[in-house]
């Protein structure tokens, strides 16, 4: 089953006919991806790898009947494409365009409230590598083969720590379920909360793993409602340790400006929600393989 | 991105809030130039760096004569100025702002900030001006008001209104009082601002209102279209490490150990100081290279990497998705041969062509240590600069 995406969810790309759209989209269809398509405004009505190009997402929705789609778009009109998938009833959108000013992406929230909670539109990303279910559909800029299919669910900030876990687990003959970036924006669609609300629904995912790191309030809201609400094992990392207050460390949401911020108090706050934490970035595998009883 | 003083204050003034009239001085010369142009017998001499708290640091001089005004520029300029938040190397002082001496009745906080759990801007007043907002939502938390704006419509008066009167200040300054909190917050918005502080906001005892301090930060993925703030970029506040890095697309922060980082991606780049700290080292610095880990990109975070003399070791550290670890090893095969780097480089490659990657790294003929975990990397580049 796996969360957002499968090997059967209509996927058209936005950004379609751009250079790194471009590439990407043949990498997702390589993957087995059901891409039936993709938006370029102006270029409607012509094919691009094999599939039709439109100019607006309702019209790609209406002619193939997209469920989810992927934002390629630049940073200055990105949140612009995001509102048009949410409007146009694209009911997954993962947007990997790193560099979205944090105004507009606050403006893409207050949109997407327009629509009544069963009809809003999920977004992860912005600033993310998108969504993998292994073996199913790959909805981003992964390298597809180090993702064993499997039970285990990531959530992550980052994408090559998400590879770096996922490799991790797949040597030690473990796999994912679904892996999912929520990107390393201050402002982003969904947080590690309301990814693992869709994982604690998942009958095919067993146990969790959260990759968090310095910055903003999501990781200690997750772990209390974990604390609260989630049945199965979680295991996080949150990294930046290291990282000195008020430096931004690469993401633009990764920078210590308030008290609970920093990596050794979110690990304090998720270990009392009960959480497990992996002590260090090239154990987050085998703690996952700890939890599951299988060493 | 940072702002000096001044400039915040030029940007604020344009958005109708009033500030003390002052001016820009490079020299003692200047300063008592600006002084007469200001008037009056009294000013203010203020050290423009890029940090608060100036004022306990010795930055900011109250000034009754020409000869006072001038000695106090002449010890500011060319001095580098610590703070508790510029860190033990100061920032040097290069401008100096000169101003006229405000009536102070009464000092008021005020701040915008991006609130990240409300993902709205949010305001926050309190009527203890003066001190700094963690002290205040320490010693005074319950003087501290919260205003939410609702992004679809943007600020309303009334809630301008309600952050005057919940201050308790005099009725009829209310309307101005309202005046300058929708100023800042216009200013804010129309400027992409990520921050705005003005502390204190004062109340002169002529019943006037002015913002003594102003603090601005811009967030930079919108300065694309921002023009006039991207020109107020200073450099000098930099570090000159990270001036070097960032003017080439790297995301680079300057740190104090002897390791230097080159990693791929925010995240793992984290995770290897993490992980370097935790083998017993420390990193002299964060380094992403992004996306596509060219070849050419390798040779330039070398580059930056180096020009911290710090370093005693180099550790790169690149899990290859869209890129191919055959072309990161050759980058860096490459970057060795030509930068002629003598210490100690531990490689830790994995994902596409791993194989083939630690094959080029391996049969290079250089001596470069070729790590297969992230632990087994950390732990090699702390043994390689504790011996070097």
């Amino acid at each position: 089953m796996a969360i957002f995406i499968n090997e059967k969810t209509p996927i058209i790309v936005q950004g379609f006919t751009g250079r790194i759209g471009t590439f990407h989209a043949q990498e997702m269809i390589d993957y087995g991806t059901n891409v039936v398509g993709g938006v370029t405004p102006g270029k409607g009505g012509t094919s691009h790898l094999g599939r039709p190009v439109f100019n607006t997402v309702k019209g790609a929705v209406k002619e193939t009947g997209a469920e989810a789609s992927i934002v390629f778009v630049p940073p200055p009109f990105a949140a612009d494409s995001i509102m048009e998938a949410a409007d146009a009833g694209i009911k997954y959108c993962v947007c990997i365009t790193d560099g979205i000013p944090t105004q507009d992406m606050i403006r893409v929230k207050r949109y997407m409230r327009r629509y009544k909670k069963e009809a809003r539109m999920v977004l992860t990303g912005p600033n993310c590598a998108g969504t993998i279910s292994p073996g199913k559909a790959m909805l981003g800029i992964m390298p597809g083969h180090i993702y064993a299919p499997g039970r285990v669910g990531i959530v992550g900030r980052s994408g090559t720590l998400g590879y770096e876990a996922a490799a991790q687990l797949k040597s030690l003959g473990i796999g994912v379920s679904t892996s999912v970036g929520i990107g390393g924006d201050p402002i982003n669609g969904s947080s590690f909360k309301d990814v693992l609300e869709h994982f604690a629904n998942d009958p095919e995912t067993d146990a969790v793993m959260m990759i968090g790191e310095i910055g903003g309030p999501q990781e200690a809201a997750a772990g209390m409602w974990i604390k609260e609400n989630f049945k199965k094992p979680v295991v996080a990392y949150i990294a930046g340790l290291s990282a000195p207050k008020g430096r931004r460390m690469g993401h633009a949401g990764a920078i210590v400006s308030a008290f609970g911020e920093a990596a050794a108090e979110k690990v304090d706050i998720l270990q009392g929600c009960g959480v497990t934490i992996a002590p260090t970035p090239s154990e987050m595998g085998a703690t996952i393989a700890k939890v599951l009883g299988k060493k | 991105m940072d702002i000096h003083e001044y400039q915040a204050k030029e940007l604020l003034s344009k958005f109708n809030v009033p500030v003390p009239r002052g001016g820009l001085a490079y020299s003692p010369e200047q300063a008592s130039y600006r002084a007469s142009e200001i008037g009056g017998s009294k000013w203010v001499v203020k050290a423009q760096i890029h940090s608060g708290a100036r004022g306990k640091a010795g930055g900011i001089k109250v000034c009754s004569s020409e000869r006072e005004l001038e000695n106090a520029a002449e010890a500011l300029l060319g001095k580098k100025l610590v703070t508790i938040q510029t860190g033990p190397a100061g920032k040097l002082v290069s401008r100096l702002y000169i101003e006229e001496a405000t009536d102070i009745d009464r000092e008021i906080y005020l701040s915008f900030v991006m609130d990240r759990a409300a993902e709205r801007i949010v305001v926050v007043s309190s009527a203890a001006g003066g001190m700094d907002i963690e002290e205040i939502s320490h010693s005074k938390p319950e003087t501290i008001i919260k205003v939410q704006v609702d992004p679809a419509v943007g600020m309303q008066s009334f809630q301008a209104r309600e952050v005057a009167f919940g201050l308790g200040v005099d009725p009829d300054l209310v309307t101005k009082l309202e005046r300058v909190i929708m100023g800042c917050y216009r200013a804010f918005r129309d400027l992409d601002a990520t921050m705005l502080e003005i502390n204190p906001l004062v109340i002169t005892k002529q019943k006037t209102i002015v913002a003594l301090d102003a603090k601005m930060s811009f967030d930079e993925n919108a300065l694309f279209r921002r023009p006039q703030i991207a020109e107020l970029r200073d450099k000098s506040q930099e570090d000159p490490r990270e001036t070097y890095a960032n003017d080439r697309g790297l995301s680079y922060v300057g740190l104090d150990g002897d390791i230097g980082c080159i990693v791929n991606g925010a995240g793992l780049a984290m995770a290897t100081l993490d992980m370097i700290k935790l083998a017993g080292g420390e990193p002299a610095n964060f380094l992403d290279i992004g996306g596509g880990a060219s070849p050419e990109r390798v040779t330039k975070s070398f580059k930056a990497v180096l020009r911290d003399k710090n370093v005693k070791a180099i550790l790169v550290n690149v899990f290859a998705g869209i890129n191919r670890c055959d072309w990161v090893a050759k980058g860096v095969v490459d970057a060795v041969r030509e930068l002629e780097i003598k210490m100690p480089i531990v490689v830790r490659l994995a994902g596409t062509n791993v194989e083939e990657g630690r094959k080029i790294i391996d049969e290079s003929g250089l001596t470069v240590i070729s790590a297969e975990t992230l632990a087994d990397a950390a732990k090699k580049a702390v043994t390689a600069a504790k011996a070097a």
